[in-house]
């Protein structure tokens, strides 16, 4: 088993936890990072921070990303034309943590660490204030190498859940999930409409049995409305498309980070309004 | 070596699972049934009766006696799976896979193509058991594959054109991925190569071992002993792998996989995996692949669709690093050269990715001595190919 017992808390497990005291669910900003460009997702981060955002996830865009719809396809497509690279993402990462202590998270497909090389990526990302990393094509049957290489000093490696996931796999990936747990609300990709709440109460519920790690929810939440029913439920309301939405609406305005700003100030507000019973 | 994948389905450090979870549990599932399927006589029955009497099994193992002796060193044997039902040994994995998926209960099939050969497979045993299927195929290759294209609707398919990336059979690949994990309850991902996921890289190369285990009887019916050297094209590396296979235990036995060369290995216009690639995770399965310093995947080029491909199937990332196997590539042009020289030696129009292994045959076959003998697998019929010949030639129609 992997020791963890000397390990400083986390950013991520840090806030869980107060906003947990504050009976508060916690709201997951996807962006991909260099879209349009990493000078954007800096100010973008500190803005999306100021409005309400507890965590930020950035994207490492990929050329082949098989969980993802066209709304982040597109994205990482405008982020490798704009230059971007994991390296150069953890160089505007580490910029970001002279000026803010908000968790942040990978989330990469494993090409992109493997080229990097697992060590080498684990040691750089939280040397750059790299708090978790979730990586969408690798279940932990295949997480062996990063998993050691993340062991002792991190990051925390976040895996995820799905609706298909048979009761034998759910026990096994929540105990080995660090952070939080990433449940995806529905079978598909990222973007799809998330249509039976009801079904995400079931699993979220059944995940509960088996950990007390935080659980997320992500995929579908498009809406104030969606953000305020998944709050209900969940530790944590990820969205991704729909602010990957609006940055690609805006990518010329000047006044992009303040128009994604609102939007996820009005997915907060509509989470504060739930007063939800905690597990 | 033939006991591989392990159980985690690995080949060596190559294959495995590299998939969003939602996808994990139906390849568990499409494990379990492959396996009890697989030992399963009433199962390989069927699925030998259907090879008989609607693919046209066993194909023959034909003596090229006028290439042969244009060549002036070993014999050359070519094992015909262009005599296969629609053109190609694909029909063999899609032929399993179609029953596999009446045995799960599963009403529909959706799969990629590049070339088209596979699309063209999937829609017939769609037709054949009465599967709904759609097929994705990049816009760039439905334009250099419309033949196809138009016999995939035919069949009854709906072909859906994938705009992403390098609209090719990569971004093919991608959609189907997506378009699976949408809709995994109700749907099988008919894979077309050794490619993805465990199991379709153990399970396709199984279906596909039916063309070694006919050369092997075949070619001792003819010589009443064993090839010097079995030569194929390596896309994905079904038909490869599927000659090579019964084979690899016989160590004096010498295989030689062809990769494409495009416009030359220099020019970074190619799909040579083992001459440019390292290894990565695309797709599914940790293998050699063309990418560049951050993983991003390389665009490839080749004047075969079916070649033209970033990756290569795991357990030939296996047997180059072990030796078993030799990778080597043949150009765009010496492709042409040779689809052209079969044609008018020998009366059969090679597809262009055979056309590569042909290829090969032309540099080795005069450097070795006349009682030799090399087996080439011709996985496919070039009539798919003749418009796209034609325009390369200048050639209006």
């Amino acid at each position: 088993m992997i020791n963890r017992s000397n390990r400083p808390v986390n950013r991520i497990e840090a806030t869980f936890e107060r906003l947990k005291a504050k009976r508060e669910k916690a709201l997951i900003a996807y962006l991909m990072a260099g879209d349009p460009s990493l000078q954007e997702t800096e100010a973008l981060v500190l803005e999306l921070e100021r409005a309400g955002a507890d965590l930020i996830e950035l994207g490492v865009p990929f050329s082949d990303p098989i969980a993802d719809g066209p709304v982040i396809q597109k994205a990482a497509e405008r982020a490798l034309r704009s230059g971007t690279s994991l390296r150069r993402i953890l160089s505007t990462v580490s910029a970001l943590r002279t000026r803010t202590q908000i968790p942040l998270v990978l989330m990469a497909y494993y090409n992109t660490i493997h080229a990097l090389g697992e060590e080498a990526f684990c040691r750089q990302a939280v040397a750059a204030g790299v708090d978790g990393v979730i990586v969408p094509d690798m279940p932990p049957e295949e997480a062996g190498p990063l998993e050691i290489a993340a062991a002792e000093a991190g990051p925390l490696l976040i895996f995820l859940l799905a609706p298909t996931s048979t009761p034998a796999r759910r026990a096994m990936v929540a105990r080995r999930s660090r952070g939080f747990l990433y449940y995806v609300s529905l079978t598909g990709i990222t973007g799809a409409k998330l249509t039976d709440v009801g079904d995400v109460r079931k699993n979220v519920a059944k995940i509960r049995q088996v950990t007390n790690v935080p659980v997320a929810v992500g995929f579908g939440v498009a809406t104030a409305e969606d953000a305020a029913r998944v709050a209900r439920i969940a530790d944590g309301v990820i969205v991704g498309s729909a602010i990957v939405r609006q940055i690609g609406e805006h990518q010329h305005d000047p006044r992009l980070p303040e128009h994604v700003g609102q939007f996820v100030r009005s997915l907060k507000n509509a989470m504060h309004s739930v007063s939800a019973p905690t597990s | 070596m033939t006991t591989l994948p392990d159980k985690h389905g690995r080949f060596g450090p190559f294959g495995g699972r590299y998939v969003p979870e939602t996808l994990m549990p139906a390849l568990i599932e499409l494990e379990q049934a492959y396996l009890k399927a697989r030992g399963d006589r009433r199962f390989q029955a069927e699925l030998n009766a259907y090879l008989a009497r609607y693919v046209g099994r066993p194909t023959p193992l034909y003596f090229a006696e006028r290439l042969t002796r244009r060549l002036g060193g070993a014999k050359i044997y070519l094992k015909r799976e262009d005599l296969c039902h629609t053109g190609a040994h694909k029909i063999n994995n899609t032929m399993g896979q179609g029953l596999l998926t009446r045995r799960m209960k599963k009403q529909r099939v959706i799969a990629e193509t590049g070339a088209g050969q596979h699309g063209v497979a999937v829609a017939t045993v769609a037709a054949l058991f009465g599967l709904t299927c759609e097929i994705y195929m990049g816009t760039e290759d439905m334009q250099r594959q419309a033949l196809n294209v138009f016999r995939m609707r035919l069949l009854g398919a709906t072909v859906t054109g994938v705009e992403a990336g390098s609209r090719t059979l990569k971004d093919a690949i991608s959609e189907a991925m997506r378009d699976w994990t949408t809709n995994v309850r109700t749907t099988h991902y008919i894979l077309g190569s050794v490619l993805g996921a465990h199991p379709y890289p153990m399970m396709i190369r199984d279906f596909q071992a039916v063309i070694g285990r006919e050369t092997r009887r075949q070619i001792l019916a003819a010589e009443s002993r064993l090839p010097d050297y079995l030569v194929a094209c390596v896309g994905g590396g079904s038909n490869s792998i599927g000659l090579f296979y019964p084979f690899l235990a016989d160590r004096k036995v010498k295989m030689i996989g062809v990769e494409a060369a495009g416009l030359g290995i220099e020019s970074g216009k190619h799909a040579a995996r083992f001459a440019g690639g390292r290894p990565g995770v695309l797709h599914g399965t940790m293998t050699y692949l063309l990418q560049d310093d951050d993983g991003q995947i390389n665009l490839t080029h080749s004047v075969s669709a079916g070649l033209d491909y970033a990756a290569v199937g795991p357990e030939h990332s296996y047997y180059h690093e072990a030796n078993r196997v030799q990778y080597t590539s043949a150009t765009d042009e010496e492709a042409l050269a040779a689809f052209d020289l079969l044609s008018s030696e020998e009366g059969i129009i090679p597809a262009l990715e055979s056309a590569h292994a042909i290829a090969e045959v032309v540099k080795l076959a005069p450097r070795l001595a006349k009682r030799q003998v090399i087996v080439v697998n011709l996985s496919g019929r070039g009539d798919k190919d003749v418009q796209h010949v034609a325009r390369i030639k200048g050639v209006s129609l």
